[in-house]
């Protein structure tokens, strides 16, 4: 992302916007290999050239289908995988490529959340060993010791801190999830990177751990990177999204200015796809679904050009040959990117849209 | 701030009321481990029960087997010619099948009238020793070799898979009865019985440990995609930590079920090596070299069947007791 146009409008207003963390051209391919010598024949561009900074105490959202590359987008930024390209700095400091153990004191201010709360915990530990490990493994003193500084994490989540000594398995999902949350705020980290956090939790918990991860960003000033193909979620956490499309962002906004004009034909099939609950609602939007026709193509071997040039009703002959820069689009908010040549318009009828049945 | 005593106070725990002080005298709440709730359910495993307590009472006669041999029995080794018949060399004891008899519990063994009974109490002390032992052994190599390949992968999983191969593929029983002609009486500073007990401890112990390993590696292939790992590592732990502290409490169980089902395995191929005559060597008593000499009497049937009872009840107690730890440490499977 070009760090000009994203911080020029707002920078009078909130001179503090710094980057806490920036990518800038991130890759990652996983090789695919054949034969006994391991050869090379192609990659999986899971990642294929990302830029996005992530400012102090903002929340970003990462929205996409399976298989877009957010939860591999994640794993880099926690460098829990090595990227094959491109630079992240994190609080001014390269640390695209650095070994286990000069990352290790980064991750105290680091930390993630995981999506599955039954796959997060270890099993054959109580919850005091859990949520006491970052200190184990980091060596850091706590004043009044390891299990006084436990049983207050688990207060702040909202856990029975009288529950030290309980294992994994005599909690519910919501529960574990609150578990694993204690466990990343064990460091005090400044940001942390949140792998759908709520995805794997029953509808009913969900808003729970969300309000729970919004009054922990006001009260401890953290900076949030959800990653979530939820767009309800991701609208309700997120003051900045980006959308990802086959390893690329194909566009980053505000919330607001997202959600309200979506300019990436993209984007306007996935808002299209958020169900209204209230039928009459549907029908006075006049809100019409937009189907895409076939499947996401193979990360092995993306289109030329634009990326969703073989699903977009749009695409022209340009899509094919010029890969469309993320730059603000015409009549768009300062920081709003698109990805697109010809970017959707306000009143545009949309081809390809039918009707919900 | 984070973790301050005055740290927020969520719903559930309202601020002013103390929930730990309201319930008083109550007992602290305490976790029950999934070894605690495995305890549980072996223990209303009545087959799996009953296999421990045998495999205690057997532990327990092959630990005193001298003692009991003193106050009950004789020497297993000193011969009781009167009790024979010479001519026919068959017991002359009245008693059925020559056992039974109060001065002879399981009778006398032909042609030199050795007691049967303290023969099957000393042949205990070698089997559950080499059992015991090689599968030690088995489970050391093959459990530090596959949580190794399993979760450092690549080339060195790829060079211990394939020596896990190799050793799944040797012929055991040919090597061992090759061994056995080939080492003297002396070896290593070790003469007798103890270096044949220490060679077949090595023999089967060392070539059993590719099962193990393949077992840890596969468990450890699946653990080490679990997220508890990546939390780990996300944490800063370094290979070490994640090894001894996150992955191996969870391969404990499989460890545990599998050593209880390679132990019978185990007896029975010592068994079989003393009854080809290339495990340990009269005149100590073993199960095998029992039956082996049994053989020569085939109209006699009865001295087979004490060693021969001996060996399955062992095997049995062994193998449901191993079923049923299984049941209770991985109820999936039920």
């Amino acid at each position: 992302m070009t760090e000009s146009t994203a911080g020029e409008s707002v920078a009078t207003q909130t001179p503090t916007k710094e980057a806490l963390l920036s990518a800038q051209g991130l890759q990652k391919h996983f090789p695919i290999t054949k034969g006994l010598l391991k050869r090379q024949v192609a990659a999986v561009k899971a990642v294929d050239g990302i830029d996005f900074d992530v400012y102090k105490g903002e929340t970003l959202g990462l929205v996409g289908e399976s298989g877009c590359g957010k939860s591999t987008t994640g794993r880099l930024i926690t460098r829990l995988a090595e990227p094959t390209a491109g630079k992240i700095m994190f609080d001014g400091k390269d640390i695209s490529h650095l070994g286990t153990g000069a990352m290790r004191p980064f991750r105290r201010d680091m930390q993630m959340i995981f999506q599955d709360p039954f796959s997060s915990l270890n099993p054959r530990h109580t919850v005091g060993t859990i949520v006491g490990a970052p200190f184990h493994i980091q060596g850091v003193k706590t004043p009044h010791g390891v299990k006084r500084a436990v049983q207050d994490l688990l207060k702040l989540v909202g856990l029975n801190p009288e529950h030290y000594n309980r294992y994994p398995h005599e909690f519910s999902g919501g529960q574990r999830q609150r578990i694993g949350i204690a466990r990343t705020l064990a460091l005090k980290p400044k940001l942390i990177i949140a792998d759908e956090p709520v995805s794997a939790l029953d509808v009913s918990i969900q808003a729970q751990v969300v309000n729970l991860l919004e009054d922990l960003q006001n009260e401890l000033g953290l900076t949030y990177v959800v990653i979530a193909h939820d767009l309800s979620v991701v609208r309700h956490i997120s003051d900045r999204v980006a959308v990802m499309y086959l390893g690329k962002i194909v566009e980053i906004a505000d919330r607001e200015s997202l959600y309200s004009n979506p300019r990436h034909p993209y984007t306007v099939a996935l808002m299209s796809a958020v169900p209204v609950p209230n039928p009459r609602r549907r029908e006075a939007n006049q809100r019409q679904r937009v189907l895409l026709t076939g499947d996401v193509p193979s990360p092995i071997d993306p289109p030329t050009g634009c990326r969703f040039r073989t699903r977009c009703w749009k695409a022209q002959d340009i899509c094919a040959t010029t890969e469309p820069p993320l730059v603000v689009r015409e009549g768009d908010a300062p920081g709003h990117q698109t990805a697109c040549h010809f970017p959707v318009a306000d009143n545009e009828e949309v081809a390809g849209r039918t009707a919900a049945a | 701030m984070v973790v301050g005593p005055d740290a927020s106070i969520s719903d559930q725990v309202p601020v002013g009321q103390p929930p730990a002080e309201a319930e008083g005298p109550q007992k602290a709440i305490e976790g029950r481990s999934l070894g605690q709730i495995a305890w549980r359910r072996l223990k209303r495993d009545k087959a799996a029960m009953a296999g421990g307590i045998v495999i205690i009472l057997l532990i327990l006669i092959a630990i005193f087997a001298p003692l009991i041999v003193n106050a009950w029995g004789y020497d297993p080794n000193s011969f009781h010619q009167e009790t024979m018949d010479p001519a026919t060399q068959a017991p002359t004891s009245t008693f059925p099948f020559g056992s039974f008899d109060p001065k002879h519990l399981m009778g006398v063994e032909p042609p030199f009238g050795r007691d049967i009974f303290s023969r099957v109490l000393y042949g205990a002390r070698i089997s559950l020793l080499i059992a015991f032992l090689a599968t030690l052994l088995s489970v050391i190599i093959g459990a530090t070799l596959g949580v190794i390949a399993g979760y450092l992968g690549g080339w060195v999983d790829w060079v211990i898979s394939r020596a896990m191969d190799l050793f799944l593929a040797f012929p055991i029983l040919v090597f061992a009865i090759a061994l056995a002609g080939v080492i003297p009486d002396k070896a290593f500073g070790l003469s007798g019985d103890t270096l044949r007990i220490v060679l077949l401890i090595f023999i089967i112990g060392f070539f059993n440990w590719g099962y193990m390993a393949r077992i840890v590696r596969g468990q450890t292939l699946s653990l080490r995609e679990r997220e508890f790992v990546d939390a780990a590592r996300s944490l800063g732990a370094r290979s070490g930590y994640i090894l001894r502290k996150e992955l191996l409490p969870n391969l404990v169980a499989p460890i545990l079920i599998y050593a209880t089902l390679l132990i019978p395995t185990n007896i029975l191929f010592e068994a079989g090596l003393s009854f080809l005559g290339v495990g340990i060597r009269p005149p100590t008593a073993t199960w095998g070299g029992m039956l082996s000499e049994a053989v020569r009497y085939y109209t006699m049937p009865h001295f087979m069947f004490w060693p021969g009872l001996a060996i399955f009840i062992t095997v049995l107690a062994f193998n449901l007791f191993g079923d049923g730890l299984r049941d209770a440490l991985d109820p999936k499977t039920r």
